[in-house]
């Protein structure tokens, strides 16, 4: 026993050591936080449409019918980074038929309407969230964020921040591609 | 110009260290004196070379040259001066320069002020040392070269952090490497005797004062650091067991198990394994704390901009300097001739709890900081693991070590007599139920397990003093003898009653502004009142008030108490707009009673137009942190400056020459 006892410094460095390699991995970010709805069936939520849109409201239930992936994003006009990402949405609705609502986060009907009427509407429904109370269900950190939901109305993948960066476009991309395989 | 002139300097003292790592060791195991004594030029040449360097560097922060990368990513051309200089500094590359001229800057004192250790002591030490100097000067001009240059350049920087332009922090750097990398000399003192396979008193002798200098500027490194995050962060605390906090509070855990543990081997000749590892772990320690810090191993709000390739190389470094010397100390440790026994009573046996208290703490708090890697790394789970945790293991561990404290001064060596102290002690524990008693009267509410650590600091505070008073015989013999006798004690036993005395006023703190703080957190208006530990405050309202490169709101809040005004408090919310970020300045009002503590910021909320979030703290006693802190740091000065003396001397009388007087 006492031949070992030095050895056991050197022990505990090697583990820590094997720890801070992988700890090293480029793709690891200590920073992010997982959601805790990933794998669970969306949240109860029923919201008004925006008034003067003329676009439909979005509640739970639009969400559990689906057999296509359905991409739930929470944007605001006050938002800087909706702005630069809303572009990138339009284009991917655009051109690869893709399902998506939105949730307007403390926002004023009458600002998002104009902010629409400048940008163009990519989204199928938008549910008014004036008091932040979806945002608390979804969990939200903040806007913007993007929710996959699979079909069945499951929760597959969260994407915090815009979708602006190729980096992001491409995660949004395989997460769906892997959302299409999933058919119940 | 100057720039290159910095990195051509950088480049020679990587050379230089090259061959301060082989010329002296292996004319040590040659025994080639002339090898050996190459150690000096080399260590005071790389010294040189990289201040130098890092002149080059300050001059190019002094006059604001934006070609250079490090300068337009860290300042501005209207930063005040003093930030200017302490942008140096502020960036990673700036601060691996400090940090490489701090550890050049203990070779070179070792090489200068070491004549009297033996010639090849000193030649493995000086070598080891420049194995860390290549390891470190290589990262830099491999990875994260300060002085590359940018074209076209830009007009103006992008400023400095604002939260690290101030005073305290543009101080608190310097001081922490001082610290961290001071280890370093005792680190190399270890690995070149375990490579003698020799360790005696006279080794602890020369590695003591090397010791208490990186101890005494790594506490007032840590104390000005926290500080700072109590009056520029706004959270209203002083130490939030933030990874980045953990990772300098540790090597000072262990550098002062290290400080105890060579006072035995110097003392004793015993714990001479205990010493040397504690020698190596406490600047592994420091070393680990580099890695995390630069790497992005763990999320912190202090870290560096983040590079995974920065992070491999230290890796690598680590892996060589800690895993090396780990297995020479598994190799090598059996060689070392065992030093003189001693009863379980006795002063080695309080300085052998001291040791193994100490370590566990530190091992406690390396879990702790650790755990959340091991659990992704095992499971995927992310947690984090925060102050209840720390609180809950940590103190239990370092209550008894304040307990054996109290006691062990007064523990003779090899043999002590328990029961005779405890009758000496006998005041001294009376008082501390006492002031326990008075706590619990004063201080209702909180949690039973203030009171007891108020009541053992008391005892430490207590006991101190009645060691030191019975040290100068006070009350026994006249008073005039006593302070003779004050004169004559060595100024080493002075330092350890300040410091031990100061860690008991330190705990005042830690205990009254955590058990017993009051805080409100709350929108405020021109007119809104609010009422805290008695005081009652009026938010005036705020005004805008522009500053050399930010714009501050100042809010004016007026203190009552009983009707009367005692106070006006202004804390600030500057706004910097170049560096597109904000800064809390908290107002305080210090007594020493406690602090009440105010801050303002604009609330996240777009809805409340014109209302701001006040923060309002009442923290009892929280100056003692500060006070004990300073105590612990004089009493390390005091020690030092007797160390100096004893370590200096014996100086040879110059031989008296005979003047030849002319026949006549």
């Amino acid at each position: 026993m006492k031949k070992f006892l030095p050895l056991l410094p050197l022990c505990a460095a090697i583990g820590i050591g094997i720890a801070g390699w992988w700890g090293l991995n480029p793709d690891r970010d200590p920073g992010a936080i997982p959601s805790v709805l990933i794998n669970k069936p969306v949240p109860e939520f029923e919201l008004a449409s925006i008034t003067g849109t003329g676009i439909p409201n979005l509640k739970t239930q639009d969400l559990l019918e689906n057999q296509e992936p359905i991409l739930v994003n929470f944007f605001a006009s006050w938002c800087l980074p909706c702005r630069a990402e809303h572009a990138v949405l339009a284009r991917m609705v655009r051109e690869e038929d893709l399902n998506l609502v939105g949730i307007n986060y403390k926002d004023k009907p009458a600002t998002v309407a104009k902010w629409l009427a400048e940008l163009g509407n990519p989204y199928r429904r938008i549910g008014s969230d004036q008091t932040g109370r979806a945002g608390i269900e979804w969990g939200i950190s903040g806007v913007p964020e993007t929710f996959i939901v699979g079909p069945g109305g499951k929760v597959i993948f969260r994407y915090v921040g815009p979708i602006s960066s190729d980096v992001a476009i491409g995660k949004i991309r395989e997460a769906l591609a892997a959302a299409r395989m999933d058919k119940p | 110009m100057i720039p290159e002139l910095g990195q051509f300097a950088l480049t020679l003292a990587l050379l230089t260290a090259a061959v301060q790592g082989v010329l002296p060791i292996w004319g040590a195991a040659r025994n080639n004196a002339l090898w050996m004594r190459s150690a000096t030029s080399t260590a005071i040449l790389q010294l040189v070379l990289i201040a130098i360097a890092f002149g080059a560097l300050m001059r190019s922060f002094v006059v604001s040259d934006f070609t250079v990368v490090n300068v337009v990513e860290n300042s501005n051309s209207m930063k005040p001066m003093l930030f200017k200089v302490a942008g140096t500094w502020g960036s990673h590359e700036g601060s691996l320069l400090l940090w490489t001229l701090i550890l050049a800057l203990f070779g070179a004192a070792v090489a200068v002020l070491g004549r009297n250790i033996p010639t090849g002591l000193k030649a493995r030490t000086l070598s080891v040392q420049a194995w860390v100097s290549i390891g470190f000067l290589s990262f830099m001009l491999f990875t994260s070269n300060p002085f590359n240059r940018v074209f076209p350049a830009p007009l103006d920087g992008n400023d400095l952090n604002p939260l690290l332009q101030d005073v305290g922090l543009a101080m608190h750097p310097p001081l922490l490497y001082i610290g961290y990398v001071g280890f370093s000399i005792v680190f190399s003192f270890a690995v070149a005797a375990l490579i003698e396979g020799r360790v005696d008193p006279a080794w602890a002798r020369w590695v003591r004062p090397w010791t208490l200098a990186a101890w005494v500027a790594l506490t007032g490194g840590i104390a000005l650091g926290s500080w700072w995050a109590y009056y520029e962060l706004g959270w209203g605390g002083w130490w939030f067991w933030d990874p980045v906090e953990n990772v300098s509070f540790m090597p000072w855990l262990l550098g002062t198990a290290l400080l105890h543990s060579a006072i035995v081997t110097e003392k004793r000749g015993a714990f001479k394994s205990w010493t040397i590892l504690l020698a190596i772990l406490t600047f592994s320690l420091s070393l680990l704390g580099t890695f995390i810090v630069r790497s992005g191993l763990l999320t912190s709000v202090h870290a560096f901009a983040v590079d995974p390739e920065r992070g491999i190389y230290i890796l690598g470094l680590l892996v060589v300097s800690i895993g090396g010397s780990l297995t020479l100390y598994a190799a090598r440790v059996h060689k070392l001739e065992p030093g003189g026994l001693f009863a379980p009573v006795s002063r080695e046996g309080g300085l052998l709890m001291n040791n193994l208290l100490l370590t566990l703490a530190t091992a406690t708090v390396l879990f702790g900081t650790l755990y959340p890697l091991f659990l992704e790394g095992l499971t995927g789970d992310k947690i984090s693991v925060g102050p209840p945790f720390f609180n809950a293991s940590f103190i239990p561990i370092m209550l008894p070590l304040v307990l054996i404290m109290g006691i062990g001064p007064f523990l003779s060596w090899k043999r002590a007599d328990l029961a005779g102290v405890i009758s000496r002690l006998k005041w001294v524990i009376l008082i501390a139920w006492i002031a326990a008693l008075v706590v619990w009267y004063i201080q209702t509410k909180g949690p039973a397990l203030a009171v007891l650590s108020m009541a053992i600091a008391v005892w430490l505070l207590v006991a101190t003093l009645r060691e030191w008073s019975s040290r100068i015989r006070l009350g026994q013999v006249a008073l005039t003898d006593s302070l003779d006798r004050l004169r004559r004690v060595p100024r080493a036993a002075h330092g350890m009653t300040l410091a031990h005395a100061g860690l008991a006023v330190c705990m005042f703190g830690f205990v009254g502004s955590s058990a017993w703080k009051s805080e409100e957190v709350l929108f405020v208006q021109a007119g809104t009142q609010v009422q805290i530990a008695g005081f009652d405050v009026t938010f005036e309202g705020v005004k805008q008030i522009q500053g050399p490169n930010y714009i501050a709101s100042v809010g004016t809040l007026n203190v009552m108490r009983n009707g009367r005004l005692v106070t006006v408090l202004y804390p600030e919310r500057r706004s910097y707009p170049v560096a597109q970020s904000q800064t809390t300045e908290a107002a305080i009002r210090s007594t020493p009673a406690g602090d009440l503590y105010a801050s303002i910021t604009e609330p996240v909320n777009q809805d409340v137009k014109g209302k701001w979030t006040l923060r309002i703290l009442y923290e009892p006693l929280v100056g003692f942190v500060w006070f004990g802190s300073l105590m612990l740091v004089l009493g390390g000065l005091l020690s030092l400056s007797d160390r100096r003396l004893r370590v200096g001397a014996p100086k040879r009388k110059a031989r008296s020459q005979i003047i030849p007087v002319a026949a006549e």
